[in-house]
């Protein structure tokens, strides 16, 4: 081995430290890229095979009731390729339990032969046998919530009727990855289930025998999907269409593609973050490390070496801590994807969704690191090579102090002498502090986006389900009722108060921009069902007029004041011009809401309703929720109480991982920064600080004087880390906007203390491993040797 | 390969008398910086006594140690060891900080000839300048006992002299006891007693009839 091999090999394990803790952040810089990019990319790939195998439609539209002899029309329609029909229907389920009813969205197939679009594909058991109407293949989610296998019964009740069904088959379906209850923000699996049966057992049982209520058509490459929208809502009119609409807004779809953009952003983000990071370290790290040997290199110089050779020399202790920390990043990247893909398991059901992460996307995060780190290698070695020898070997000028800022105000005089010490290193080196305290910045940036994201979406489900769902039961009817329902239910016993509500679909129109929306009818004084805006202040109910979510307003730009036309979708379809009383700024979906009387007034209906929300007496839930599920006209029983226990639920076990990792991640960078900061500082200032000993100072005002820096860097960057993480959620808040939902810019008082918190104690500790170090300073050489 | 014990010191019985000044000779290896870290506080006789004061140094823990080097000694390094982030005046005030009854900054910094100095840093200073800083830091707490290691070690003919001058001067006016190591015999004339060191043992120890006047000394 030549001798700069041994020298290399000796001082990379004095060094180790150092090493280790750069080139853990170099792993993580890659392990972000490859389990974030590579988890966009795996669900990208699954979510386009998927579609494509399962042939995922391009329109979806429902409607009353349409005769079969109408397909051929809506397949005539230019740009349409392929045209499907089917009944679907929402049906309680008859489980045997107590606890909220469960439903099916059933779905009818093709009593023979598999559908034109949107197949079922079969996981385990089999297909329909042609002719079996009492079969149905049941969604995989639910089956396993439920622990139901092929050849299971299941009863549910069909139009009235209680049947017995039995599961051949458990499938999936592209419309139902990401599998919402009506009236439900997010998948309950044990409560919802979606069931395909055979049309002969449909149609009949909902009198669809020979019509469809809802269709889906595939478009060629060319088509206009919006002009094919309208073709279609011109067919389905006199039928009752309650509006085409294209694959965008199709709700399970819409979800995924919310979260494969919030993916990329955050994918593209954070990387950033671990790499600014690591090229900063290493170039202080090696820059340092170099200063300290001006002399041996001016002797190896001396000797012949090529400024190539002394360069490779110093290279190569970045080389070992990017090989090092790429070799760690890769292994974890392919580890930590697994398992992010793994909570993607649990909300999307994704068929064939599985971590892969390409070669390419393997070499590409290597290579960013790689070339990331070596940059800030790369300007500390030219530095080293370019030194003449004969100035290499003069010692380096001595520091040059002068009072800083901070002295030059006058405020030098409430400092004692140590104060002043740790001030001037922190002024002389003014970009060196800025950088340390940016990277410890960063790392309470991350831990501040990572939990807002939790803190925005607590903030969103408490206020919708605390403050404006108030309700214990709401109720969902198959079909409109008259008013006077409130009156039987609350005779019945444990129900203490009715509230009513009318939902109506139709298309808001504002000059040439239209979009088709449900309008909710509500009680004027109700207190079941509050309209609240984002800061919880509530939004009284005007006699004319709607109240329309923000983000619709901006999809239709229209404000407060301006007129809508409303073409009511439902009933004797009135065309109505509306003003916009209020714009509602809240974050679920796109709300418009009325006076339910006002709402009967301008659609010419009489006084029917269609979903009525409850208070009742908790000891009288089991008897209720029996009784409803004998209720024909009842087809949806929720309740915000269980809704928030099990969203909670599911939340924190994803929560509990992203913590662990976040904090695991911003730990790295805090410990990178701040040991070898300090580890860097003790090297420059060992024999000040070992004459300060002999000088008859204790450990601990040495320890100050070394780590006080540090802590000055560390608190320093703790508000800046907090400014640029607030910086950065607002953004995400912006940036994340979908149709949708809005992500409430909210900040927990929590996190901030736990982000804090975590970063001084992380910093202490690595401060405190250095201040052992002070224990082994030499007194006695000080006296002898110069720098 | 067993373990070789090396003396550095051997049979070494040494009186500093209070006030006086007394010059440690010796070649480098002769043990004499080794004896004056013992003599400080920085090292620990591995048998044998060291009593200051009535108390013996031997059995002081680390902490008691600093608190002997804190309030009792004084320290002149070779190189000076100033903290470059601070000026003259701060280098003296961060000793002062932590004494009992110090002398002012300024005060110390007179008494070595560098009133005009004070708040130059140590890259405005001379190498000659920066030692008087350290002797001025080392005596502002009024030190029982300074120890200067080689202070002429690093200077040129003319600056040494100086910087003897002061010691000299401040020994004179503050009786502080001092010792000064040094390989530079001819320094030894300006001691009270000369005790020379050699292969860790004192070859020679003897009183000078009268301390020589810095000037008349010549290497």
């Amino acid at each position: 081995m030549s001798p700069l091999n041994i020298k290399l090999r000796r001082e990379l394990w004095s060094l180790r430290g150092q090493i280790v803790s750069i080139a853990l952040v170099v792993a993580v810089g890659i392990m972000s890229i490859i389990t974030m990019r590579g988890s966009y990319d795996s669900l990208v790939r699954a979510q386009q095979d998927y579609y494509r195998q399962s042939r995922f439609a391009d329109v979806w539209v429902s409607l009353v009731r349409a005769p079969q002899t109408l397909m051929p029309v809506l397949e005539s329609l230019p740009g349409v390729t392929a045209a499907d029909s089917r009944v679907t229907f929402l049906a309680t389920l008859d489980l045997d339990d107590s606890g909220i009813p469960a439903h099916g969205r059933f779905v009818s197939v093709p009593a023979n032969g598999r559908p034109l679009l949107n197949d079922v594909l079969i996981e385990r058991g089999r297909y329909l046998a042609a002719g079996a109407s009492d079969e149905v293949i049941i969604s995989s989610k639910f089956a396993e919530a439920r622990g139901f296998d092929p050849g299971d019964t299941v009863r549910a009740i069909i139009n009235g009727r209680s049947r017995e069904l039995v599961i051949v088959g458990i499938g999936n379906s592209p419309e139902h990855i990401y599998a919402v209850p009506p009236g439900g923000l997010y998948p309950e699996d044990d409560r919802y289930g979606v069931f395909w049966a055979s049309r002969d057992l449909l149609g009949p049982a909902y009198n669809m025998d020979g019509a469809f209520n809802e269709a889906v058509l595939s478009l060629s490459d060319d088509a206009n999907p919006q002009a094919v929208i309208t073709d279609v809502d011109r067919v389905l009119e006199q039928y009752g269409g309650l509006g085409a609409y294209p694959r965008a807004d199709q709700p399970s779809n819409l979800i995924l593609e919310a979260e494969l953009d919030q993916n990329r952003v955050s994918g593209a983000v954070i990387p950033m973050i671990f790499l600014g990071v690591a090229v900063f370290l290493l170039y202080l790290v090696l820059g340092r490390l170099i200063a300290t040997q001006r002399g041996e290199i001016a002797v190896l110089k001396a000797f012949g070496y090529r400024n190539r050779e002394v360069g490779m020399h110093f290279l190569m202790f970045a080389v070992v801590a990017v090989l090092l920390g790429g070799a760690l990043g890769t292994l974890g990247g392919v580890y930590l994807g697994d398992a992010y893909i793994g909570i993607y398991r649990q909300y999307f059901n994704l068929p064939g969704l599985e971590y892969r992460a390409t070669g390419g996307l393997l070499l590409f995060a290597f290579l960013a690191c790689t070339l990331g780190a070596f940059a800030g290698a790369i300007a500390a070695v030219l530095r080293a090579v370019s030194l003449p020898p004969a100035e290499a070997m003069r010692p380096e000028a001595p520091a040059n102090f002068r009072p800083g800022i901070f002295e030059r105000l006058g405020l030098g005089q409430l400092l004692g002498s140590a104060g002043r010490m740790i001030l001037r290193n922190v002024e002389r080196k003014p970009l060196q502090s800025f950088f340390s305290s940016l990277g410890i910045a960063m790392s309470v940036a991350i831990l501040t986006i990572g939990f807002f994201m939790f803190d925005s979406i607590n903030y969103m489900m408490d206020l919708q389900f605390r403050q404006v769902q108030r309700e214990d039961i709401s109720l969902t009817f198959r079909e409109v009722v008259p008013d006077s329902i409130a009156f039987d239910l609350s005779a019945l016993d444990g129900v203490s108060r009715v509230e009513t509500y009318r939902t109506i679909a139709a298309r808001l129109r504002a000059g040439n921009l239209e979009d088709e929306i449900a309008i909710q009818g509500f009680d004027g004084d109700g207190q079941l069902r509050r309209v609240l805006n984002a800061d919880g202040e509530r939004i009284p109910l005007p006699a004319h007029g709607l109240v329309i979510s923000s983000l619709l307003a901006d999809r239709l730009q229209v404000a407060v004041g301006d007129e809508l036309l409303v073409e009511f979708l439902e009933g004797k379809r009135f065309k109505r011009s509306l003003p916009v009383a209020a714009v509602l700024d809240d974050f679920l979906g796109l709300s418009v809401i009325m006076e339910k009387t006002a709402l009967w007034q301008i659609s010419g209906e009489s006084a029917v309703v269609n979903g009525a929300f409850l208070t009742v007496d908790s000891t009288a839930r089991p008897a209720l929720n029996q009784i409803f599920k004998q209720f024909p006209v009842v087809t949806g029983v929720s309740s915000p109480d269980t809704m928030l226990e099990s969203f909670r639920e599911q939340l924190a076990d994803s929560m509990l991982v992203a913590s662990a990792f976040l904090l695991a991640f911003a730990g790295v960078i805090a410990v990178g920064v701040v040991y070898n900061a300090a580890r860097i500082s003790l090297s420059e200032r060992g024999r000040e600080l070992a004459s300060l000993r002999v000088m008859g100072f204790h450990r601990s005002e040495v320890a100050t004087l070394l780590l006080g820096e540090q802590g000055i860097l560390t608190l320093v960057a703790i508000p800046m880390g907090l400014i640029i993480g607030y910086g950065i959620c607002y953004a995400m808040a912006i940036g994340l906007t979908t149709d949708i939902y809005r992500i409430p810019f909210v900040i927990d008082p929590q996190t901030i203390v736990i982000s804090a918190l975590f970063i001084i104690i992380t910093a202490a500790a690595s401060a405190w491993v250095v201040r052992r170090r002070l224990h082994r300073l030499s007194l006695v050489d000080v006296l002898k040797t110069r720098e | 390969m067993g373990e070789i014990t090396v003396h550095a010191l051997r049979d070494v019985n040494l009186d500093l008398q209070q006030g006086e000044m007394t010059v440690l000779l010796g070649a480098s290896g002769s043990g004499k910086s080794t004896l004056l870290n013992i003599i400080g506080g920085l090292d620990v006789a591995s048998s044998g006594e060291v009593n200051y004061m009535g108390r013996n140094l031997s059995e002081f823990t680390e902490r008691q140690l600093t608190d002997y080097r804190r309030f009792h000694v004084g320290f002149v390094f070779q190189f000076y060891n100033l903290i470059s982030s601070l000026t003259a005046r701060e280098n003296v005030a961060l000793v002062t900080e932590l004494a009992s009854d110090p002398m002012q900054p300024e005060e110390a910094l007179a008494m070595v000839g560098l009133s005009d100095r004070v708040n130059h840093f140590p890259s405005q200073l001379s190498g000659g300048e920066q030692q008087r800083v350290a002797i001025a830091r080392a005596i502002a707490k009024r030190p029982n006992i300074l120890l200067c290691d080689e202070p002429t070690g690093a200077l040129d003919a003319e600056t040494g002299k100086l910087v003897l001058k002061v010691l000299d001067r401040v020994n004179t006016e503050t009786r502080t006891t001092t010792a000064i190591i040094t390989h530079n015999a001819a320094i030894g004339a300006m001691g009270d007693t000369v005790v020379r060191m050699s292969s860790g043992s004192i070859a020679e120890h003897h009183r000078n009839a009268s301390r020589a006047d810095v000037d008349s000394i010549e290497w």
